[in-house]
C-alpha cells in the first residue's frame, strides 16, 4: 500500500507535468495548425452562446478558486484573521456557486454536441476521452465540495490535500497528507492528473493561447511575404 | 512621404452576366474541400436581393467594420477588451443558416434502389452530418430576383428606402454584383484577430491568415463587414480569397478574373501614402469617405511620388505598372470606379464601374432612345430610384459620384455611337463630363474593347532589398507563426510571448513598416494550397524546425 501511495502521490504527480510541459511543446513544434478551438459555433450558435460563456468564466473562477485553496497556507489566513468559519463558508459559496456553473456549462455543452447531428459529426476521438474526464473531474470537485459542508465533515484539505500539492513544488511530497484524505479528494486528484496529462493532445490546447498579446497590439498588422518579418529582420525563435 | 503599393481590382458591372464562372473556377482552386463547402470567396449576387450569406449589409445585425468613437476608430464590434471578453462565443458570429446548409445528392441510391414502379431518385443529403436534408436555401437562392419581393424585402439597402420607391424599383431593374475580398487598406478582419494570424502583406497589399497562427477565435468572420472571411469548420481555422497570390506573384490574374466571360475585371497596382489611410478612414461624414480614399492614391506620374515610392522600397517596374495600370485609370484619372460601401470604413479595393445598363434599359423599354445623350443625362437624373440604390451601394447614400460615373459613361455610349455611325461628333458630349475626346476614347479601348493586356498589368513579385535572415531562403506568406513579424521597428508581437513592444503605442491606428524594411522574396518552400485537400499535412504547410527531421504526429 505505501509503494501505490508513493507512486501515486510522490511520483505521478512529476510524471504528469512532465508529459504536459513536453507535450504541450512537442505538439506546438510540430502541429501547430492543431491549435485550435476547433469552434462549433458555425453550427449551433443559441445554446453556445449560453453554455460557453457559463462553462468558461466558471472554469476561470474555479481555477481562481484553486490557486487561493491550494497554494495560501492556513498560517497566512489565520494571522490575517480569517476565522476557520468564515473562510469555509466562502469557499462553499463562492467555489460551489462557480463549480455548479461550470457543470451546468459543461452539461449544456455536452447536450448541444449530442444533439446536434452537425456538431456530433464533427466530434474528434479526443473530444470523446476529455469530455468524460473533465465531466467527472468536475463532480469529483463538486462533491468533495458539498461534502465539507455537511455538519459531519471533519476533514480540513487546507492541512490535507493543500499541503501536499504545495510540497510537490518543494520536491519533497508530503505523501501521507494525501493518503489520508478522503476518496473524492483522491479521485479528484487524479482524475485532474489525468486531464493535465491529455491536456496537450487534445482541444484542450486552445486554453495555453489566450491571446493577451491583443490588449497591446496596433490594430492593423502587416507583413512581409519573404520571411514574414517586418522592422527588425531578426529571424524567428525557435526555427 | 511614404508609399505603399496595391495589387486592386475594378470590375465593370455593365458587363456581368451573371454567369458565376468566377465563383465556380474559384471554387474548384480554393474551396472545394471539407469544410470549406459553404464557402464561396467569390460570389456573384444579384441585386436588389439579400447577398450571401443573408442580408450581410445589414451591420446593425452583423457589427462589420469600423465604427467612430469619439472621433476614433474602434471596430463596430467593440474594442479589444471587448473582443477578449467574447472570445467564449462570439455573439456576432453569423451560422451556417446565414449561409447556407450544404448539401450533396445520394447518386448510390439511383443504382441501388429496390426494384419498384417509381424511377428511383438521388436524394439530398447534408454535406455536413451526412443526413437527408430539404433544401431551403442555396448560396445563390435569389438570383436573378428568385424569390419575389418576399424575398427582397429583406435587402438591407431596400430597407433604407421607402416603400413606393421600393415597388418602382423592382419593376426598374437589376444587376449583378460579383464580390470577393476587398482587401481593404483598413481591414478591420485583421483590427479584429486576438491572434495576429491575419495581416496585410506588405508588397502588395494583400490580405492573408496565417493558418498557423490562426487560433480560431472566429472573431475575423464577424469583423469583415463583407463576410469574407470564412470559417473552416473542419480544420477549425478562418480562410478568406488570398486574391490568388501564388498567380499575381507571377504576373497572372486572379482565377476569377481569368476566367470572367465578361472580361469585366481589371487589375492593376494603386500607389497610396500609407500615413493618410488612419485620417481618411474617420472622417465624420460617411458621405466623404470616397473623395477621402481617393485622397489617400498616389498619382505615379509624378516625380516625386515615384523618387518617394522608390526610397519606401517599391521597384521601379512597380511604379512603372502603377502608371500603366487600368485600375488606376479607372479609379483616379476617369473616375468611373467607385467603391463598394466605403461606410464601413475599411477602404476597399475592389471597386466597381456602376451599371449604366439599367437605365438604358429602362429607357429604351419606356420607346426612347437609350443613347441619345439628351435622354440618357436627363434618364440618369430623373431615375432617382436606381440611382438611390447604387449610392447605398457605392457612396454612402451620395448620388452625387455616382450620377457622374454613370453620365461619363452614358457620353462615351453616345460618343462612340456617332463614331461608329459616321455621324459628326460633337465635342460638348465629351466636355459636359469634363473628359476630351481622346480621354473618351481611351476609356472606349480600356472598358469596352477591354485587351487581356491591358487590363491586367500586375508586375511580378520583388525581389528583397533585405537578405535572408538565416539564408535558409525557406519560407512562404503563410509563414512565421509566434515571430516578431507584425511589429514595425522590431518590437516582438505574438500573443503569451513575453513582448517588448518597446515605446510602441498600441493604440497608434496604422502602424505600416517603415521605408525598406524587410521586403524579400522567397518563393521556394510555399506549400501548394491548389492541391491540399485540407486534411493531411502537406510537407511545407507547417514550420520546418532547422535541421530536424519532419515527423507525423499521430492526433
Ligand atoms: C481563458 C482561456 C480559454 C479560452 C479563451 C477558451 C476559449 C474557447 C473557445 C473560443 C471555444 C470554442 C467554443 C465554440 O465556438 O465552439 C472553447 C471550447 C472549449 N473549451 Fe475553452 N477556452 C479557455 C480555457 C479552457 C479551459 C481551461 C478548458 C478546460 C479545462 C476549456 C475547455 C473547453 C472545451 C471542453 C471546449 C469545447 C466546447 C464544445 O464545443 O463542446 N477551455 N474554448
Ligand atoms: S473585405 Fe477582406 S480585407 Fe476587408 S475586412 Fe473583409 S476580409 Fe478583411
Ligand atoms: S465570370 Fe464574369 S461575367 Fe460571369 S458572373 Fe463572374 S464576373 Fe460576372
Amino acid at each position: 500500500m505505501r509503494h501505490l501511495h508513493t507512486a501515486l502521490w510522490g511520483v505521478l504527480p512529476y510524471l504528469t507535468l512532465v508529459v504536459l510541459v513536453a507535450g504541450t511543446a512537442w505538439r506546438y513544434r510540430y502541429d501547430r495548425f492543431g491549435f485550435t478551438t476547433r469552434s462549433s459555433q458555425l453550427h449551433e450558435s443559441r445554446l453556445l452562446r449560453v453554455a460557453g460563456p457559463l462553462f468558461h468564466y466558471g472554469l476561470l473562477f474555479v481555477i481562481a478558486g484553486h490557486v487561493a485553496g491550494l497554494l495560501v497556507p492556513e498560517s497566512l489566513t489565520d494571522r490575517l484573521h480569517v476565522s476557520e468559519h468564515l473562510y469555509h463558508a466562502n469557499a462553499l459559496i463562492a467555489g460551489g456557486t462557480a463549480g455548479l456553473a461550470t457543470l451546468a456549462g459543461l452539461a449544456l455543452l455536452l447536450h448541444r454536441r449530442l444533439r446536434t447531428p452537425a456538431i456530433r459529426a464533427a466530434t474528434s476521438r479526443s473530444d470523446r476521452v476529455v469530455y468524460p474526464v473533465l465531466i467527472t473531474v468536475v463532480l469529483a470537485g463538486l462533491t468533495a465540495t458539498a461534502s465539507g459542508a455537511t455538519a459531519r465533515s471533519t476533514y480540513d484539505y487546507r492541512l490535507g490535500v493543500s499541503v501536499w500539492f504545495r510540497s510537490l513544488f518543494a520536491l519533497d511530497p508530503d505523501v501521507t497528507a494525501m493518503a489520508e484524505a478522503p476518496l473524492v479528494y483522491r479521485l479528484h486528484a487524479l482524475l485532474a492528473m489525468a486531464l493535465f496529462a491529455l491536456w496537450p493532445f487534445t482541444r484542450l490546447v486552445h486554453a495555453f493561447t489566450v491571446p493577451l498579446g491583443y490588449l497591446v497590439r496596433p490594430y492593423v498588422v502587416y507583413r512581409s511575404r519573404g520571411r514574414g518579418e517586418v522592422g527588425a529582420g531578426a529571424g524567428r525563435p525557435g526555427r | 512621404m511614404r508609399v505603399m503599393a496595391q495589387v486592386a481590382m475594378v470590375m465593370n458591372l455593365d458587363k456581368c452576366i451573371g454567369c458565376h464562372t468566377c465563383s465556380v473556377t474559384c471554387k474548384q482552386t480554393w474551396t472545394n474541400r471539407t469544410g470549406t463547402e459553404y464557402a464561396w470567396f467569390n460570389n456573384v449576387e444579384t441585386r436588389p436581393g439579400l447577398g450571401y450569406p443573408r442580408g450581410h449589409e445589414d451591420q446593425e445585425k452583423w457589427r462589420g467594420g469600423w465604427r467612430l468613437k469619439g472621433g476614433r476608430l474602434v471596430p463596430r464590434t467593440g474594442g479589444r477588451a471587448r473582443r477578449l471578453a467574447r472570445l467564449f462565443a462570439n455573439p456576432e458570429l453569423p451560422t451556417l443558416d446565414d449561409y447556407y446548409q450544404p448539401w450533396t445528392y445520394d447518386y448510390e441510391n439511383l443504382t441501388t434502389a429496390p426494384l419498384g414502379d417509381d424511377i428511383p431518385t438521388a436524394p439530398p443529403r447534408s454535406a455536413i452530418d451526412g443526413h437527408p436534408t430539404a433544401i431551403t436555401w442555396g448560396p445563390n437562392w435569389d438570383d436573378d430576383l428568385g424569390g419575389g419581393p418576399d424575398q427582397l424585402a429583406a435587402d438591407p439597402l431596400l430597407a433604407r428606402m421607402s416603400e413606393q420607391v421600393r415597388l418602382d424599383y423592382e419593376r426598374a431593374f437589376m444587376f449583378y454584383l460579383p464580390r470577393i475580398c476587398e482587401h481593404c487598406l483598413n481591414p478591420s478582419c485583421v483590427a479584429v484577430c486576438p491572434s495576429g494570424a491575419l495581416y496585410k502583406r506588405v508588397e502588395d497589399g494583400i490580405v492573408l491568415v496565417d493558418q498557423d497562427r490562426c487560433r480560431g477565435w472566429r472573431m475575423c468572420v464577424s469583423g469583415c463587414p463583407y463576410k469574407k472571411v470564412y470559417f473552416n469548420h473542419a480544420t477549425g481555422k478562418a480562410e478568406k480569397c488570398t486574391f490568388c497570390y501564388p498567380r499575381i506573384e507571377a504576373g497572372d490574374p486572379t482565377v476569377c478574373s481569368e476566367t470572367c466571360v465578361g472580361r469585366l475585371r481589371y487589375l492593376g497596382v494603386m500607389l497610396y501614402d500609407p500615413d493618410e489611410v488612419g485620417a481618411a478612414a474617420s472622417v465624420t461624414d460617411e458621405k466623404d469617405l470616397y473623395e477621402a480614399q481617393l485622397g489617400c492614391f498616389l498619382d505615379p506620374d509624378d516625380p516625386e511620388v515615384a523618387r518617394a515610392a522608390e526610397a519606401s522600397g517599391i521597384p521601379h517596374d512597380w511604379v512603372e505598372a502603377a502608371r500603366r495600370s487600368p485600375v488606376h485609370a479607372l479609379i483616379t484619372r476617369y473616375r468611373v470606379a467607385l467603391p463598394l460601401h466605403p461606410e464601413y470604413r475599411t477602404m476597399p479595393m475592389v471597386w466597381y464601374v456602376p451599371p449604366l445598363s439599367p437605365v438604358v434599359d429602362a429607357l429604351t423599354g419606356s420607346g426612347h432612345d437609350g443613347e441619345d445623350p439628351a435622354a440618357l443625362f436627363g434618364a440618369i437624373d430623373t431615375l432617382r430610384i436606381p440611382l438611390g440604390y447604387l449610392a447605398e451601394l457605392f457612396t454612402a447614400g451620395d448620388p452625387g459620384p455616382v450620377e457622374a460615373a454613370l453620365c461619363r459613361l452614358a457620353a462615351m455610349r453616345s460618343h462612340m455611337r456617332r463614331v461608329n455611325l459616321g455621324e459628326e461628333q460633337d465635342p460638348r458630349i465629351a466636355e459636359s463630363v469634363g473628359l476630351d475626346e481622346p480621354g473618351i476614347l481611351e476609356l472606349y479601348r480600356l472598358l469596352a474593347l477591354a485587351k487581356y493586356d491591358e487590363r491586367y498589368v500586375i508586375p511580378t513579385a520583388y525581389t528583397g532589398s533585405v537578405p535572408d535572415p538565416g539564408g535558409t531562403g525557406a519560407g512562404c506568406s503563410l509563414d512565421g507563426v509566434g515571430g516578431p513579424g507584425m511589429m514595425p521597428d522590431g518590437a516582438e508581437g505574438g500573443p503569451g510571448l513575453g513582448s517588448d513592444f518597446g515605446e510602441f503605442d498600441p493604440d497608434a491606428f496604422h502602424a505600416p513598416p517603415t521605408a525598406g524594411s524587410g521586403t524579400s522574396s522567397a518563393l521556394r518552400g510555399r506549400v501548394n494550397l491548389l492541391n491540399w485537400n485540407g486534411k493531411g499535412r502537406p510537407d511545407g504547410l507547417f514550420p520546418r524546425a532547422r535541421g530536424t527531421v519532419r515527423t507525423e504526429p499521430e492526433l
